[in-house]
């Protein structure tokens, strides 16, 4: 029967192994090949007086993702949408679709650009494995530069599993859109998250114009996504996701109008994205009515004090349908 | 290649049949067979190909409700705030098999809606217009309008199944010169707007039929669903001389007298019924342009249909949504969008016939209007064939009369409990003592139709209304009368031989059977269907 230690005498042996680990360590990186390693086994060093040459960074908005947009890495992305992500996402999300029915209408390789609000790490996962098959081919996830590709191995795993391609949005720069606009003309959708970042208190923010600039560019139409229930499961703040049900509903695809500025094409799209909430918090009529009247309640919620914001949220929970009207035969 | 044909779709086609000629197919049930039919003496019906959908049917559906035909004002011009708005819709039965979503139904109800929002009409009802037929269940409803619709409407209880018993909810508006009672749902009646949302897969349906029929009850229903009626209608696909559509546009007139506004839409779609590629493709293709690749699904579907059991091959086939395409909409007064719309019905289902034969054969599908997600019970297979393929003519008959009809089906001696209930009893009851159509309507027909489970079982249940089986055994009134004998090949003996039809184990046992009628070396025509097509006899 091991011999119960006194606190003390356990302090003491705890000493007696860190110290024996940082000892190797330490004996390890003073092993002689290593210390007296030089140019080319090590990185040169720069001669004094000269100016280093710019050393040009591969994180970031410069982090190059075309290898995962090749065949090996599209192959890994599908097989990693399906397993383990789609079983991950129905155990966490549940989701329920509405109005996908409405995309039908979408020539077949049609490029789309897909805009949707933002509350959780779980929204991209959860529409990547509910988009149609035909875009969840060819699709790139715009992510934040400074969040996903901050390192070489986050980046290249948000590359690889979820399409993703950097957006710089600290800086104001064309390069990330300039990129992407190059990928829709070659056929692939975008999908973006344009408020820019997660919601820190479950209502929305204001959409940025990237989205609706890049659809009057490349002119392809917008389809306007509205999320609920996704805030529940991972959101802002939170490190580990509890379930929760989730709700995905597809708005009618919004085309650009010739002549029209990004600006008011933005504001098309929040409007339709905040219809769909309203609809998925009453329902499609009530919503409807509400559009013509102009009284469709924003996604921002009230200017009002943070706990009356967070007491505002409660009303928004969608009507669930316990009472079903007729019997399943 | 493909599109290009597809943009260009072939006419129907008649096919002489001589030696080279590949077996053709026949529908049988839940499963097909191939059958050689005699070289020199047969031909076969094909269907045209399917006429490309509109582009953009949204818009074309907003730019029908704002450019209505006749002398009704746009829809947005009679919405206004504070009125009644009663949307009816056809039911499960149309268009068969049912549509992929979105169903235009969906599409139609959601513009309408979207204009009743935009003009602040609040007073909203839906009623799904399906008269003497089972309700609709909610999956059922929740596609034909969608998601978006039934969660707005269903859950207040503005989205409803049309009750024809209801005492409560149908009022008679008047009565024809003809004495016909003209019955409607009394919600419907007292709305200051009927909007009618119609999808019309064959000639027969909408126009007067929509409302007259859909929105009736068996007061009214009565009056045209009768075995007069039906043997003076030929056919009763033919508007010009169908005594059917005379009694509905008179019971019509009446409705537009009363002062009941209605503002009809309807719809057409093409005979895009198995989809140009896919899994059942093959079905909608001429027999010589199988390609191995089709030619070894079917093999592989007969293989497998051969193991399975009736009610696995049953799901199977109801899980199937044919991807029909809009080709065309028209809005407005009723008999104005009606003319309109059987002309591109006829533009997709006309075939020019010369003459015709001594013998029509025709395999029965899966499918009929009364049975989706259900048994097609013995009762159904008649009226399929004797009522429905049999009529798809224009001029007179594929058959000359005292001609023989052979049918290929299977034919259980199975109905659905809940949803046919009183075929059964009619099956059992009434056909064990007469096949005459006038003398069951005479005898029985008021019993089943005032019978208080019956009643019951429709209003509350899913049951079809009591006085149904005795409307399908009259649907093929026309055909009983112009046919010297009904032969169905393969199908159940004892439930054969209670229609009053004789059953044939083969196709060309059948022909020998029919010898006894129509003498040795008979003709043969082969309506090659689905997809629809109509004939048009010279």
């Amino acid at each position: 029967m091991a011999q119960k230690l006194s606190s003390r005498e356990l302090r003491r042996k705890t000493k007696q192994i860190r110290h024996a680990i940082d000892g190797t360590r330490r004996r390890i990186i003073n092993l002689k090949f290593i210390r007296t390693a030089q140019f080319p086994y090590r990185a040169p060093s720069t001669p004094k007086g000269i100016d280093p040459h710019p050393t040009e960074s591969k994180t970031g908005s410069s982090f190059q993702t075309s290898w995962a947009r090749r065949t090996p890495a599209r192959t890994i992305r599908m097989l990693f949408s399906e397993f383990p992500m789609r079983p991950i996402v129905q155990f966490f999300a549940k989701p329920a679709m509405i109005g996908v029915e409405t995309l039908s209408d979408i020539p077949e390789y049609q490029p789309v650009i897909f805009v949707a609000n933002h509350h959780s790490h779980i929204d991209t996962p959860l529409l990547i494995t509910s988009l149609p098959l035909r875009w969840r081919k060819k699709l790139v996830v715009g992510a934040a530069a400074d969040y996903f590709f901050s390192t070489r191995i986050t980046g290249a795993l948000s590359a690889l599993f979820i399409g993703a391609i950097p957006i710089e949005r600290k800086k104001i720069t064309r390069k990330s859109s300039d990129d992407i606009a190059e990928l829709i003309d070659k056929g692939w959708s975008f999908m973006v998250f344009p408020e820019g970042g997660r919601s820190p208190d479950g209502w929305g923010q204001p959409f940025r114009g990237g989205a609706a600039y890049l659809s009057l560019r490349c002119k392809v139409p917008i389809i306007p996504i509205h999320l609920t229930g996704t805030g529940a499961i991972l959101r802002k703040g939170k490190n580990l996701p509890k379930r929760s049900e989730t709700t995905i509903n597809f708005g009618k695809p919004i085309w650009p109008i010739d002549g029209e500025k990004s600006r008011s094409l933005a504001k098309r799209v929040e409007i339709s994205v905040a219809q769909l909430a309203d609809e998925t918090s009453s329902n499609w009529w009530e919503s409807k009515k509400r559009l013509y009247e102009k009284e469709t309640p924003t996604l921002h919620g009230p200017q009002a004090s943070s706990w009356r914001r967070a007491w505002d949220l409660s009303h928004l929970k969608r009507q669930q349908e316990n009472n079903r009207l007729w019997p399943k035969i | 290649m493909a599109d290009e044909r597809r943009r260009n779709p072939r006419p129907g086609l008649v096919l002489e049949v001589d030696r080279s000629t590949p077996p053709a197919l026949f529908h049988y049930g839940e499963g097909f067979r191939l059958e050689k039919l005699p070289a020199g003496r047969s031909r076969i019906l094909y269907p045209p190909e399917p006429l490309p959908g509109l582009n953009n049917p949204d818009q074309h559906i907003r730019d029908a409700l704002e450019n209505p035909l006749g002398d009704s004002p746009p829809l947005s011009a009679l919405l206004t705030s504070g009125m009644k708005l009663t949307i009816a819709f056809d039911d499960i039965s149309l268009p068969l098999p049912p549509m992929r979503s979105p169903d235009i139904r969906q599409r139609v109800i959601e513009a309408v809606l979207d204009l009743a929002a935009q003009h602040g009409v609040d007073d909203v009802h839906l009623i799904a217009a399906l008269a003497l037929h089972r309700r609709m269940t909610e999956s059922e409803l929740r596609h034909a309008v969608g998601d978006r619709v039934y969660d707005a409407f269903a859950p207040s209880g503005n989205l409803y199944n049309h009750d024809a018993e209801d005492p409560e909810g149908m009022t008679v508006i008047g009565i024809t010169p003809h004495g016909e009672e003209v019955q409607i749902n009394r919600r419907a009646a007292e709305s200051d707007l009927i909007v009618y949302v119609n999808i019309n897969l064959v000639a027969m349906d909408g126009g007067w039929k929509s409302t007259a029929t859909g929105l009736s009850g068996y007061t009214a229903l009565r009056h045209h669903h009768n075995p007069q009626t039906m043997v003076q209608s030929r056919s009763f696909m033919d508007q010009e001389n169908s005594e059917l559509h005379k009694s509905n546009w008179r019971q019509g007139k009446v409705l537009k007298e009363s002062g009941i506004q209605i503002f009809q839409i309807e719809t057409t779609v093409n005979n895009n019924t198995f989809g140009h590629d896919g899994p059942l493709a093959m079905l909608q293709k001429r027999e010589w342009e199988w390609t191995l690749r089709d030619r070894a699904t079917f093999i592989g579907y007969q293989t497998g249909l051969r193991r399975m059991n009736p009610s696995t091959k049953r799901k199977i086939f109801s899980s199937w949504y044919s991807p029909y395409e809009l080709t065309s909409i028209q809005a407005g007064e009723v008999e104005a969008v009606h003319k309109q719309t059987t002309e591109h019905v006829y533009k997709q289902q006309l075939v020019n016939v010369e003459g015709q034969t001594d013998i029509l054969t025709m395999g029965i599908p899966y499918i009929c209007p009364y049975n989706v997600n259900s048994v097609m019970n013995p009762i159904l297979v008649a009226c399929l064939g004797l009522g429905y393929f049999f009529n798809m003519y224009r001029g007179k008959p594929l058959v000359r009369k005292g001609g023989v009809v052979i049918m290929t089906h299977p034919t259980p001696w199975e109905f659905h409990p809940v949803h046919h209930p009183s075929y059964i009893d009619f099956f059992e009851r009434v056909l064990s003592q007469t096949k005459n159509p006038t003398e069951i309507s005479q005898r029985f027909e008021k019993a089943f139709a005032e019978d208080e489970w019956y009643r019951h079982l429709y209003r509350t249940s899913y049951a079809y209304h009591g006085v149904h089986p005795f409307y399908m055994w009259y649907w093929c009134a026309h055909a009983l009368d112009h046919l010297g004998r009904v032969i169905i090949v393969g199908g159940n003996p004892d439930a054969v031989r209670r229609l009053g039809f004789r059953p044939a184990t083969t196709l060309h046992d059948a022909f020998e059977i029919a010898t006894d009628v129509v003498g040795s070396q008979p003709t043969i025509t082969h309506y090659h269907s689905p997809p629809i097509l109509m004939a048009d006899v010279q």
